[in-house]
């Protein structure tokens, strides 16, 4: 649906995209994910024909983003940064206003934005001044209007940003209802958004595409090493937290042992195992055979987040780093 | 050009759903109405001393109030076009809804145009304000209808190139403020390049002075619809509107 061969875009003094390559199967949510000023905007930009790339190609639904940017333009539903809205206008009228500009009219219209406006849960507020509306409404109402002229592509750029948790749930569950009719690509600097919502990782730091991979697999790449959270409590008297610790960390096969938190009698520890060891077990009967409690023990996947660190952290980290080394340098930032 | 006017009534409605349009026809009522009043006044003073003194000399509607009034609308006229022009691109730059048309599957040109003749509707309409005036010397005198009309499309054509001036200038900026003091500074200046005229006869004066708007009205305020001068002000709404269109695209390139 989307292919993108080693597009660049310089700007008078910066790159801001590297040749960066990729392609979006037809109904599927793309992750576009990089920290801020990554090149992610303008990437979203090339594709819907607001800039033109500097080098390389962009084809969206088998049309070139410079030699036919009308036919581009009908395919796609943009969400920019900041949702394009005038605020002068109420709600319906704007939804109208833009269907017109997508070169809809009449009935097919009206229905439409009836439609897209209970869809996207405006419909209450209608006849309403898009300037009166609350940021969670005047997010949806971008959303309405990029879908208004049901494009087959989605570019949504950071479409939950700024919205309150409730709004950023409601906000994803849409999205993800709108896969499958639409192929979607969207971009975000939250890593649990895309955990949540994507099938497929496209991480881009500094202009340049870091990893393309599914979610799936970006997450079992930073396993390998086992993480575990533990609880422990005293049975009797005071804990001392330095004394769990020291013994944990004897245990065969543990890497790391990181106390999280200590309280009463009961502390919290992240136990990291070396690459391809099975720690669980011996830690459990480490802690009993010491005569403490062992309150809870639970593994704990290694996140996207780590990941994302890891092959955005700078040039030593892109040159396949251990684990650890990822999670230092990780924490470090 | 369904495009067109699809822009055209969204930039119409901007105007009058905000103060701005109601404040440009206030104004201009009262301005227009005040040397209305104060020409009706001159010539009803002037044609009474005529009969007393026993010159009985016929004295013209056209001439002694409609041609002076005409000239003045132009001159206010160049006060109003900034006010009207200033938001047209840079407000859309500022909230980024420039991103929208952008990306919409609609031609650049399309939107120009469509801002411009929304612009041009408004000054047509202030127009109409100036003519409930002139309706009362129809209604009490005997004025000649047809200069009055040219006067008119004279000055909606003057409006008209200076209008794709200001909307090429609102293009620049996505500051309204700079974008409407800017037009004002450039159409203060194609009308104060005539005064030239007036002490040098060189070719150089000749040549700022034919670049000034007040020359070319000249012959419309007269009532004569002179081609040269119709010439002058479409390839000025010609070039402001390619200048516009440049800018636009530039946009793209730059930002």
């Amino acid at each position: 649906m989307i292919t993108v061969q080693g597009l660049t875009k310089r700007y008078a003094h910066t790159l801001a995209v590297d040749h960066i390559s990729f392609e979006v199967q037809k109904g599927q949510i793309v992750g576009f994910l990089g920290p801020n000023g990554a090149g992610k905007t303008t990437t979203m930009r090339i594709l819907t024909c607001f800039l033109p790339p500097s080098e390389g190609s962009a084809t969206v639904a088998g049309f070139d983003v410079l030699e036919q940017p009308m036919e581009v333009k009908k395919r796609i539903g943009y969400l920019p940064e900041t949702p394009p809205l005038y605020h002068d206008m109420e709600v319906q009228e704007y939804l109208t206003f833009v269907g017109k500009l997508k070169g809809m009219s009449g009935q097919t219209l009206a229905d439409r934005v009836t439609e897209v406006a209970e869809r996207c849960a405006v419909a209450d507020v209608r006849a309403k001044l898009i300037g009166k509306l609350s940021k969670g409404y005047r997010q949806r109402v971008g959303l309405a209007q990029a879908i208004i002229h049901n494009p087959e592509v989605l570019i949504l750029d950071e479409p939950t940003a700024g919205l309150d948790p409730k709004q950023i749930i409601e906000t994803r569950d849409l999205i993800r209802s709108l896969a499958g009719d639409h192929t979607i690509i969207l971009s975000t600097h939250i890593l649990p958004e895309v955990e949540q919502t994507c099938e497929q990782v496209l991480i881009i730091n500094k202009g340049k595409l870091v990893a393309t991979d599914s979610v799936h697999n970006l997450q079992a790449r930073a396993r390998g090493a086992e993480s575990v959270m533990l609880e422990v409590e005293a049975r009797n008297g005071a804990l001392d937290a330095q004394t769990i610790q020291h013994r944990l960390e004897t245990v065969n096969g543990v890497s790391r042992v990181l106390l999280k938190d200590s309280r009463d009698n009961r502390s919290v520890f992240e136990v990291e195992s070396l690459k391809d060891r099975f720690i669980r077990g011996d830690l459990a009967r480490a802690i009993v055979e010491s005569g403490w409690n062992l309150n809870e023990l639970r593994p704990s996947a290694m996140s996207l987040e780590e990941v994302f660190l890891q092959l955005t952290g700078g040039e030593k980290a892109a040159e396949e780093p251990s684990v650890e080394e990822a999670l230092v340098q990780g924490e470090s930032q | 050009m369904r495009n067109i006017w699809v822009i055209c009534q969204k930039e119409l409605h901007s105007y009058f759903v905000s103060p701005i349009a109601y404040l440009l026809l206030t104004m201009f009522a009262v301005i227009f109405g005040f040397f209305f009043w104060n020409s009706v006044g001159y010539f009803n003073a002037a044609s009474l001393q005529s009969q007393m003194s026993g010159q009985a000399m016929p004295m013209s509607v056209n001439e002694y109030v409609i041609r002076p009034l005409l000239s003045n609308i132009s001159v206010v006229g160049l006060f109003f076009i900034p006010m009207i022009t200033m938001r047209l691109f840079a407000e859309e730059k500022r909230t980024g809804t420039i991103e929208l048309l952008a990306t919409s599957p609609i031609r650049d040109i399309e939107v120009i145009i469509g801002k411009w003749l929304s612009a041009l509707i408004l000054y047509g309409v202030l127009l109409l304000f100036s003519a409930i005036n002139f309706a009362f010397l129809f209604r009490y005198g005997n004025p000649d209808w047809k200069p009055l009309a040219i006067g008119y499309l004279g000055l909606l054509l003057q409006a008209g190139g200076l209008l794709a001036i200001g909307t090429f200038i609102s293009t620049l900026t996505r500051n309204q403020i700079i974008a409407g003091a800017a037009t004002f500074g450039v159409c203060l200046m194609l009308w104060v390049l005539e005064w030239v005229s007036g002490y040098e006869t060189a070719t150089w004066a000749k040549v700022l002075a034919y670049f000034s708007v007040i020359t070319h009205f000249d012959s419309f305020s007269k009532g004569v619809l002179d081609t040269k001068d119709a010439v002058f002000y479409l390839s000025m709404i010609f070039l402001g509107l390619f200048l516009t269109s440049r800018s636009m695209e530039s946009l793209r390139w730059r930002s």
